[in-house]
């Protein structure tokens, strides 16, 4: 019996952790540990050998799984699968129904997808938008030991960090507007996320733009004009090619979604 | 770690990193679910765990460790064939066949789930399964049918396809 898989990963040592303490312990600084949460991603990055780790961590079993909702303020623990936050309000509930079918929402984790890094050929981390959108923290473990701060500044460094649960304050009204897939296992090309605060405060941010999620502060300032708004929002990124569309396609495609979700959430009372 | 396949319990010596779908083919020579990517773009793999449909070649088998899984080996048998079977032997839903098993697992699940004859439900419950020869409308076709309770007489199917052809002049 052998498989190249396995040849793969013999010389991996497998973390098994049954609470977040232990998580947090085995995770140590984050050197040379794989973190594994569904497996979506990196399974078959281990299969076919472009990973290599000297540890892989396995929060399956970790008690990091899980939604609270204290007076509307929502935590969701790293290892909750998607399907857990297909029912969730926009943009968040929406963006997780399109990602993936419904055997990867089973087992693909919030954690593992905000902390994707960059895709081969396409940008992964669909719910870094929502998230963003609701001006979500995420509490993270690593160097340092356990912290809490915002997700824009957590994306910078997810990749030395054990991120261990995100929270948001249920937004007023939320919307969420995306390209199509070709299919379901394809990375989504372009989405907007808006939320309205309880105060009235936009905020809006895109996938799908660059290689991780983006605030788009200058259609935040023009929200008031959906159209405006739109054509401001091209100012806040940098596109790229890739296997999904081009550049010049998103710069197109951008202002319209952009309008579609400020649109929608000026229908929303 | 143990890991029950079919209602028959398998102690497993692989690494518990190996992809499910590894174990299953490699190491127990289950071969009812197909390597067709190995990265869970196809569908091909999937198989019952605990009654939900897992792409196998994206669970580390540790993450199945102690569960039931149920492959196309455990649907039915050639002489008892499962209803969805059934409805797929009767609608012509397979052609070359590597998607099928995958396909009626994703396919039992979404019955057991109580899944309506609607196309679109059916299409988003399989919607991550690729049929290489397109041939998405008979499958469909047969899961709405099972869907739906119908039951087919397949000696009948049988003999209805063989006596066109025979009665065509073929020799």
């Amino acid at each position: 019996m052998a498989t190249a898989s396995l040849a793969g990963t013999a010389a991996t040592e497998v973390l098994r952790p049954t609470s977040e303490a232990e998580a947090v312990e085995a995770f140590g600084d984050g050197d040379g540990v794989l973190v594994v949460g569904g497996g979506t991603i990196v399974v078959p990055d281990l299969t076919y050998r472009r990973l290599r780790p000297a540890k892989a961590l396995l929060l399956k079993d970790a008690g990091l799984s899980g939604i609270e909702n204290e007076g509307g303020r929502v935590t969701i623990g790293a290892a909750t699968p998607l399907a857990a936050l297909v029912d969730l309000p926009a943009p968040i509930g929406p963006c997780a129904a399109n990602i993936g079918d419904r055997e990867i929402r089973g087992v693909a984790t919030v954690g593992g997808n905000l902390c994707a890094g960059e895709g081969y050929e396409a940008p992964r981390g669909d719910l870094q938008g929502p998230f963003l959108a609701v001006g979500a923290t995420v509490r993270s473990a690593g160097a340092g030991g356990i912290e809490e701060e915002p997700l824009e500044s957590f994306l910078e460094r997810r990749r030395s960090r054990l991120a261990l649960s995100i929270s948001f304050q249920t937004p007023a009204a939320g919307a969420f507007a995306a390209l199509d897939r070709p299919h379901t296992h394809d990375y989504t090309a372009l989405a907007v996320s808006g939320a309205r605060g309880a105060d009235g405060t936009i905020r809006l941010a895109a996938t799908g733009v660059g290689w991780w999620g983006v605030r788009l502060p200058s259609a935040e300032a023009a929200a008031d004009d959906p159209e405006a708004a739109g054509r401001a929002a091209l100012e806040d990124v940098d596109p790229q090619d890739d296997a999904l569309a081009s550049a010049w396609y998103r710069r197109k495609v951008l202002p319209v979604l952009v309008r579609t979700v400020l649109t929608e959430l000026e229908g929303v009372a | 770690m143990n890991i029950v396949v079919n209602g028959t319990a398998h102690a497993i010596e692989s690494g518990p990193l190996t992809p499910l779908l590894d174990v299953l083919r490699e190491e127990l020579e289950i071969t009812g679910p197909k390597a067709g990517c190995h990265q869970g773009g196809c569908g091909a793999c999937t198989v019952l765990v605990d009654g939900e449909p897992r792409r196998s070649c994206l669970l580390p088998v540790a993450y199945a460790d102690g569960a039931e899984i149920t492959t196309v080996e455990g649907l039915g048998t050639p002489e008892s064939l499962a209803p969805i079977q059934q409805a797929f032997v009767h609608h012509y839903a397979a052609q070359c066949g590597f998607c099928t098993s995958g396909m009626l697992l994703a396919a039992q699940a979404y019955l057991d789930g109580g899944g309506t004859d609607d196309p679109e439900a059916i299409q988003e419950a399989l919607g991550g399964h690729v049929c290489r020869c397109t041939g998405y409308a008979k499958i469909v076709d047969a899961v709405a049918a099972a869907a739906r309770g119908e039951s087919f007489d397949l000696t009948q199917t049988a003999v209805g396809k063989y006596t066109t052809v025979t009665t065509g002049g073929a020799t």
